[in-house]
């Protein structure tokens, strides 16, 4: 590499947020061509800050740009695409009610009227080059999520990039969606352009990547050469210090029936099926994982549990120490309380729905317990005490319990959330994306918490995304496909490809049909 | 860079307490500056000669003083009702209709009962009949918006019309000669009135003042209003720990119509004396402006009443001992508005001219 010029440069950039938050700091990276370059580092290092400073969205506070040697400003993302920097977003940013042609040439300026026959025609072209897969006449509210994708970056390739920057593109991936997407970046890379991947999954730095960058609390730290490192040592760089990339999973211990799920089905307010004939069971001192594609019902099955979704059809039953069931189905949350059952319920959307954003954190832990006593008074005491208990015990960095939650970052806040959900010694606990966006560290702490209560005999469920923590973490693994139950795997038998197929496939090609 | 930005915004991330209040007292002082330049401008009268009057108009003599208390304990108590509605996001436009249903349900007791009632027990009735009436005209967009989700922006909006047109109707029907007049109610008797304790003027003021003390209580420390902030803050938090979100929406606009009713109360029953279509004022409307500014707080509140009212007697002295139309107080309270409520942006957001700063480059 040391013989090539670099196709864009970055020199000393740094960007501000407010007074005290520095984002980027004093930042320099090259990029050369017909390289993959792995932008590797945590939640909230600065990656995507930095991504989005190259495509036009942000402007750097201090430092210079220069692409082939050549000094250059970018203020706006149409500039960006001038110098054929071209970035795909973690989220989306197509108009759903137009086709994939339509979107791709979408704010182009052309002398003379729009040709679509003609786009359709290059844009296949660029599609037969790479190996996209995409119907240039389907809608966007028709497609998956990988087919938006592929709308996405084949939109970066139409205006001529020939540096594209992903932003996590895999989060919302299956594992086949991934594999194919990384053939296609590597046929980019073929053709000698650059691509940025900014990513924290270490499997895929490893894979696909030639050089890795890894940046750390807004600033650089090194850059490494694929080949030359290993996962232990990247993610040691990533997180500053030495760390343990191993998940406990102790043998569970007399497992008992405590929820009992029979043919649940579901459906959204616009009459949409969510869940159709859900049955399982989840057991005392075990953790029953759910994994499944983002939005395959995840969410209306935890919320059904927990007594926030109205079911259709089907049957949830709370099952006592002793064998009596208790029916769950129409009670909302304060009345399955009622009925002595401690439920604790750590939802996908912590500040909209775990916790009150601009409440401090002994208002938050007031949550679940403002009820108590009967005076037309709230005792703030209690929750106080609570509130410093959970700051002491799971380290959660707050300048006081007095803070606004929505101030602290994301592993703190869930700290909290988990904390206050565990505290009331429940018996089951019902957790979504427990570990989304959090640092390394954190994530493990939650682990190490989940794990607790499983010893503890409570009935986890666990929806997760990353399905190597599924694997490493859960007793038993329920995979949901469209709403329907793929399978369920044993988890310390189970084989990632095969959870990957029964997520897009029901019972995973197999069996079933 | 060469293309560096020429203005450069940013979030301020804690703003301490001290420096904000710094800034609203700055952005009130520029005010004053800037309507002595305007009415210079203007009229060409002396900005001092401005000021004296605007400040002789609101606290120039004892009664007046009195007669300002007594304004802002009123438009307070407007504030007050709305307070706990607004903490909910439910944005309740319909003080001034549920005021003046209060007033008509206050004048009706009065009058029809006014011979038969004892004195004592007639008040009671004329006050509960007005907090009825009130909590019952709070209660219908609320009702509405539980079980169909409607817009209450809207709907309280438009409850002010009805309550107008009812008002006129009854006027109308009640008045004793069809001159649309009622006049003053139990002129002799006085039946119905509220007793006055030193004057006329105090015993609404140590009313309001209780309220606010309760109001704030209220909001703070029960569970009540512990629910209504949490409703208010996120309706899907509320849901998740079991809070029904209609019973606490149906519960706090009775109360906030409640309040707005014995705004009405006061209104007819201390006050004025008597029933026409005007006497709310639009103070249902100010009152918004008096919460919003002070972010909910009742304590804060009084500021903020205190400021409105206060404009508001000053800039009518203005027009009248300078001999100016009455619009041009209006443009008193404007200007003033408009620093205020500009104040907040200096006080969340930083400016800088990075052109500038850089300088050498």
């Amino acid at each position: 590499m040391e013989n090539k010029t670099p196709v864009l440069s970055m020199r000393h950039i740094t960007k501000r947020f407010g007074s005290k938050v520095i984002a980027n700091k004093d930042i320099s990276l090259d990029v050369y061509s017909g390289e993959i370059l792995a932008l590797l580092g945590e939640n909230g290092s600065g990656k995507t800050t930095l991504m989005n400073m190259l495509s036009g969205i942000y402007y750097p506070d201090e430092g210079q740009l220069f692409m082939n040697g050549e000094e250059i400003s970018i203020s706006s993302p149409k500039e960006a695409f001038k110098h054929g920097i071209g970035m795909i977003h973690q989220h989306f940013k197509l108009v759903d009610v137009l086709t994939a042609a339509e979107n791709i040439v979408l704010g182009i300026e052309n002398e003379g009227k729009l040709n679509i026959k003609q786009s359709a025609a290059r844009i296949k072209e660029i599609c037969d080059k790479y190996g996209f897969e995409i119907d240039p006449a389907k809608k966007i509210y028709d497609m998956s999520v990988s087919e938006k994708q592929t709308v996405e970056i084949v939109k970066v390739l139409y205006r001529g990039a020939s540096l594209l920057i992903l932003d996590e593109p895999t989060a919302v991936l299956t594992p086949q969606e991934s594999d194919k997407l990384f053939t296609v970046i590597k046929n980019m890379k073929k053709d000698g352009k650059s691509i940025i991947l900014i990513t924290h999954k270490m499997n895929e730095v490893l894979s696909v990547s030639d050089r890795v960058a890894i940046l750390r609390s807004g600033e650089y730290i090194c850059d490494k050469i694929t080949a030359e490192t290993n996962a232990q040592e990247l993610t040691d760089l990533m997180v500053g210090h030495k760390v343990a990339l191993n998940i406990d999973r102790p043998e569970p211990v007399l497992p008992k029936d405590r929820i009992v799920v029979k043919d649940l089905t579901v459906r959204s307010i616009d009459g949409v099926l969510k869940l159709e004939n859900v049955s399982f069971t989840a057991r005392s001192g075990e953790i029953l994982g759910i994994a499944g594609i983002a939005g395959s019902g995840q969410r209306e099955l935890l919320e059904a549990i927990a007594g926030l979704q109205p079911i259709e059809s089907g049957s949830i039953d709370y099952i006592e120490d002793d064998g009596t069931a208790e029916s769950l189905i129409g009670k909302d949350p304060n009345e399955i309380a009622d009925m002595g059952v401690s439920l604790s319920f750590v939802p996908e959307d912590r500040l909209g729905m775990g916790l009150v954003g601009s409440m401090d954190l002994a208002d938050n832990m007031m949550l679940r317990s403002y009820r108590s006593g009967h005076s037309i008074f709230t005792d703030k005491k209690s929750p106080t005490e609570l509130a410093e208990h959970v700051v002491e015990e799971l380290s959660v960095n707050t300048p006081g319990i007095k803070t606004e939650v929505r101030k602290l970052s994301g592993g703190n806040v869930q700290k909290i959330l988990v904390g206050r959900e565990i505290s009331s010694a429940p018996t089951v606990l019902l957790t979504a994306y427990a570990v989304r966006g959090l640092d390394i560290n954190s994530s493990y702490t939650i682990y190490e918490l989940i794990n607790k209560q499983k010893e503890n005999g409570v009935a986890v469920i666990y929806v997760g995304e990353d399905l190597d923590v599924l694997l490493e973490l859960c007793d038993r693994i329920l995979v949901l496909c469209d709403g329907r139950v793929s399978g369920i795997e044993d988890g310390r038998n189970a084989v990632k490809k095969r959870i990957g197929l029964m997520m897009t496939q029901i019972g995973g090609g197999e069996g079933y049909e | 860079m060469n293309k560096t930005p020429f203005i450069h915004i940013t979030k301020r991330m804690d703003v301490g307490r001290p420096r904000a209040y710094l800034f609203r007292a700055i952005s009130i002082l520029l005010a004053f500056v800037v309507i002595g330049i305007v009415t210079t401008i203007l009229t060409g009268e002396n900005p001092f000669a401005v000021y004296t009057s605007l400040f002789n108009g609101a606290l120039g003599s004892v009664r007046k003083v009195w007669v300002l208390f007594q304004n802002l304990s009123i438009l307070l108590c407007v504030g007050l009702a709305l307070a706990p509605a607004f903490r909910m996001r439910f944005w309740n436009l319909g003080g001034d209709g549920q005021v003046l249903v209060g007033c008509i349900a206050a004048s009706c007791v009065m009058l029809f009962l006014g011979k038969t009632v004892p004195h004592g027990l007639l008040i009671v009735l004329t006050l509960v009949a007005s907090i009825t009436a009130g909590a019952l005209w709070g209660l219908i967009p609320a009702f509405f918006k539980a079980k169909w989700n409607t817009n209450e922006t809207l709907f309280t909006l438009m409850m002010n019309y009805v309550a107008a047109q009812l008002a006129s109707f009854f006027i109308t029907s009640w008045s004793k000669d069809g001159s649309a007049k009622i006049g003053i109610i139990n002129p002799q008797t006085h039946a119905g009135w509220l007793p006055e304790i030193g004057n006329k003027y105090l015993l609404i003021i140590l009313i309001v003042t209780t309220l606010t003390v309760l109001m704030y209580v209220y909001m703070k420390y029960t569970k009540q209003g512990y629910e209504i902030s949490v409703v208010g803050e996120s309706e899907r938090t509320a849901k998740y720990i079991g809070i029904k979100v209609n019973k606490v929406i149906l519960r706090t606009m009775i109360l906030s119509g409640a309040l707005c009713g014995l705004t009405g109360f006061l209104l007819v029953s201390a006050k004025d004396h008597t029933l026409t279509t005007t006497m709310v004022d639009g103070r249902g409307f100010t009152a918004v402006i008096v919460a919003w500014l002070a972010k909910f707080n009742p304590f804060t509140m009084i500021l903020t009443a205190f400021l409105i009212v206060f404009l508001n007697l000053g800039s009518n002295q203005i027009t009248t001992t300078l001999g100016l139309n009455s619009s041009f107080g209006d443009i008193i309270t404007g200007i003033i508005l408009f620093f205020i409520i500009g104040s907040e942006f200096f006080i969340n957001y930083k400016i800088s001219f990075p052109r500038f700063a850089k300088g050498d480059e």
